[in-house]
């Protein structure tokens, strides 16, 4: 009975070939809009997170900061500096590594090419605190942080640039003045969520970089890597009580630098994507309603042009249910067209789009069977007054419709 | 099957409109038809017949009275049920055919079938039976537009007997065909009657054609006028 009902609706949609298609573009739209939406903004939210745990995803970023209260009495910002380093490296238990840098985007030349990269003076617990690994050759050790000698390790863009697929080891580049020798190559990271070159850097020791590159003993950042299995929270709170100490904050006065969790940057970023995603999700939602009610407004035209056909049914013993079910099928069959067609099409554009904006393709199984049933939904919920309007027919009166 | 007439009328009234404005369709109509009669039920138009014939088929109620058919109070029933007695016992023949456009002659016969819950095999089989009944064998998939108009009445005299019923409702079954093709089908409704034993009531205002039943009923102003064989109404 069900299989008759659903291949009658078909014929009757075939018959109307062109009104069914154009009554089926609102639905049409409004699924492809979701599945696209959805598709991307699960796409940019797996990137972002990609991204997040490049940086290293237990990394507490320490920097100097003005107390934001306004009317505070100091304006000045209070660097960081090597106390800060040696106080923190003493005094946090919890920490993997504890590590400071200092950075600049400065002149990088190589025989006759040259770049503006990001330069980093850091120290030997910096890769460990960043999670990024050296792909050739080595990474500064401790004695030459502390001799402050000029080499160097190279991101990957930096090498492709200077020396294509070749091993840069021993090589000499110039960093602003400084001529320093290439001794490592880094892991690529790819561009970030923001889209800066992760690996148009160049590493060298602190002590280097503040003589010879900066010419100043600043310090602009202090990473700290909480040890495994301790909660990121219990690590900052240790962070804040020794840098207060060192500073010498009284109590009640504000810090006059700031703690970050990479964490909760991973997870603000993630829930903004979210909030986008949920935004234009409710635009197309507006657009499945618009679709609806064209579908409502086609079966109530329809039931119109086919009210002789109610009467005859009826006259021969169609029940108001089975009048009832025939035009619900036929707007269900209607909308769950118009959503397989969406889903096609809404698939084919967050594919477009992953490739052209380089996120991943990430289709949700659940959000395309949540479209097909919604889909269906929509036909039943706007097909109902009019099949209702249909099964509630008089049938000498419709009978007698011409 | 009960005993005593198929079909009664006691003192029925159909009333349309209220107050001042009010009209009566029907005024206090009496009547009995037994099973395997051939009733032609006669008058001008506004005079009644076509209401009587609605309720007659189950598909209108008194607004007073007893409709009385196969023994149950009929005008007492609900949509449903009435929709369940006309799939079950009423077959029915339109002046305008009212075939399904677009669909073939069997699809049409199957139609009441399908309301029946008939699965699909049998009901090809007896859509196929009821159409070699009317002299149709061979044209099960031809579409309305392709028959000519007595054809498309044969076909809907299929539709209505293929359900095996025991009323046969024709309204003005003959009103758009031509004299030949006029007879062809009173003669078609004549041998269902006679060899079937279906009852046939119809409604038509030309002599010839109800000269082919055994019994006229004439309505003037919502009453009957003559009736060529009262039965007694108990």
């Amino acid at each position: 009975m069900i299989w008759e009902t659903t291949r009658l609706a078909l014929r009757s949609i075939r018959r109307n070939i062109l009104r069914s298609f154009l009554t089926l573009l609102g639905i049409v739209i409004g699924v492809a809009a979701v599945i696209a939406m959805i598709t991307i903004g699960s796409g940019t939210t797996q990137r972002v997170r990609d991204d997040i745990s490049k940086l290293g995803s237990n990394l507490l970023v320490v920097r100097a900061a003005r107390p934001d209260r306004a009317g505070s009495t100091s304006f000045t910002l209070s660097p960081l500096d090597d106390r800060d380093l040696a106080a923190l490296r003493r005094g946090v238990e919890d920490a993997k590594a504890v590590s400071a840098a200092a950075q600049r985007s400065v002149r990088v030349v190589y025989g006759a090419q040259n770049t503006a990269a990001d330069v980093t003076g850091t120290d030997s617990d910096y890769f460990t605190a960043r999670d990024w690994n050296i792909a050739l050759g080595r990474p500064f050790n401790e004695s030459e942080v502390r001799g402050g000698t000029p080499v160097c390790v190279i991101g990957q863009t930096v090498r492709a640039l200077f020396f294509g697929g070749g091993d840069p080891d021993g090589e000499q580049i110039r960093v602003g003045r400084l001529s320093c020798r290439v001794i490592g190559v880094l892991e690529p990271k790819g561009t970030s969520g923001f889209g800066q070159d992760q690996d148009n850097v160049v590493m060298m020791p602190l002590t280097a970089f503040q003589r010879r590159v900066a010419g100043n003993d600043r310090i602009d950042s202090l990473f700290v890597a909480a040890a495994d299995g301790v909660a990121t929270s219990d690590v900052q709170a240790e962070i804040e009580t020794v840098m207060r100490e060192t500073r010498r904050i009284a109590p009640g006065a504000e810090d006059n630098f700031e703690v970050r969790d990479m964490t909760q940057v991973a997870d603000a970023m993630a829930s903004a994507t979210t909030t986008m995603t949920g935004m234009l999700g409710a635009v197309a939602g507006v657009s499945l309603l618009v679709g609806g009610i064209g579908i409502m407004n086609i079966m109530l035209v329809s039931v119109t042009e086919r009210t002789r056909e109610i009467g005859i049914r009826l006259a021969i013993g169609a029940h108001e249910r089975d009048i009832l079910v025939q035009f619900l099928v036929e707007a269900t069959v209607l909308s769950l067209l118009g959503g397989l067609i969406g889903i096609a099409i809404g698939l084919g554009l967050a594919g477009l789009a992953s490739s052209l904006l380089s996120i991943p393709f990430a289709p949700s199984a659940a959000v395309i069977l949540l479209a097909v049933g919604f889909s269906a939904l929509i036909g039943m919920v706007f097909g109902f007054f009019p099949a209702l309007r249909g099964a509630r027919l008089d049938p000498i009166d419709a009978l007698r419709h011409e | 099957m009960t005993a005593g007439p198929l079909i009664t009328f006691e003192n029925v009234w159909k009333t349309y409109g209220r107050g001042e404005a009010a009209v009566h369709a029907l005024a206090g109509v009496n009547l009995a038809i037994g099973g395997g009669e051939f009733v032609a039920i006669m008058g001008p138009s506004g005079s009644g017949k076509s209401t009587s014939m609605n309720i007659i088929g189950c598909l209108d109620t008194p607004s007073s009275g007893r409709h009385g058919f196969m023994g149950v109070d009929a005008g007492q029933l609900d949509r449903g049920a009435r929709a369940t007695l006309r799939n079950r016992y009423i077959g029915f023949v339109f002046q305008g055919y009212n075939l399904l456009p677009r669909t073939t002659a069997a699809e049409n016969v199957e139609l009441p079938l399908i309301y029946r819950g008939v699965a699909a095999r049998e009901r090809r089989a007896l859509a196929m039976q009821a159409l070699a009944e009317v002299g149709l064998a061979g044209r099960e998939h031809h579409t309305p537009a392709e028959l000519s108009g007595g054809q498309q009445q044969r076909v809907a005299i299929a539709r209505a007997i293929v359900t095996r019923p025991t009323l046969l409702v024709a309204d003005e079954p003959t009103g758009n065909l031509d004299t030949a093709r006029s007879h062809e089908i009173m003669e078609l409704m004549t041998r269902l009657n006679e060899e079937n034993g279906l009852t046939v009531v119809m409604v038509t205002h030309e002599a010839d054609i109800a000269a082919y039943a055994r019994r006229t009923v004439s309505f003037l102003d919502g009453r009957v006028a003559s009736d060529s064989a009262a039965l007694e109404v108990a």
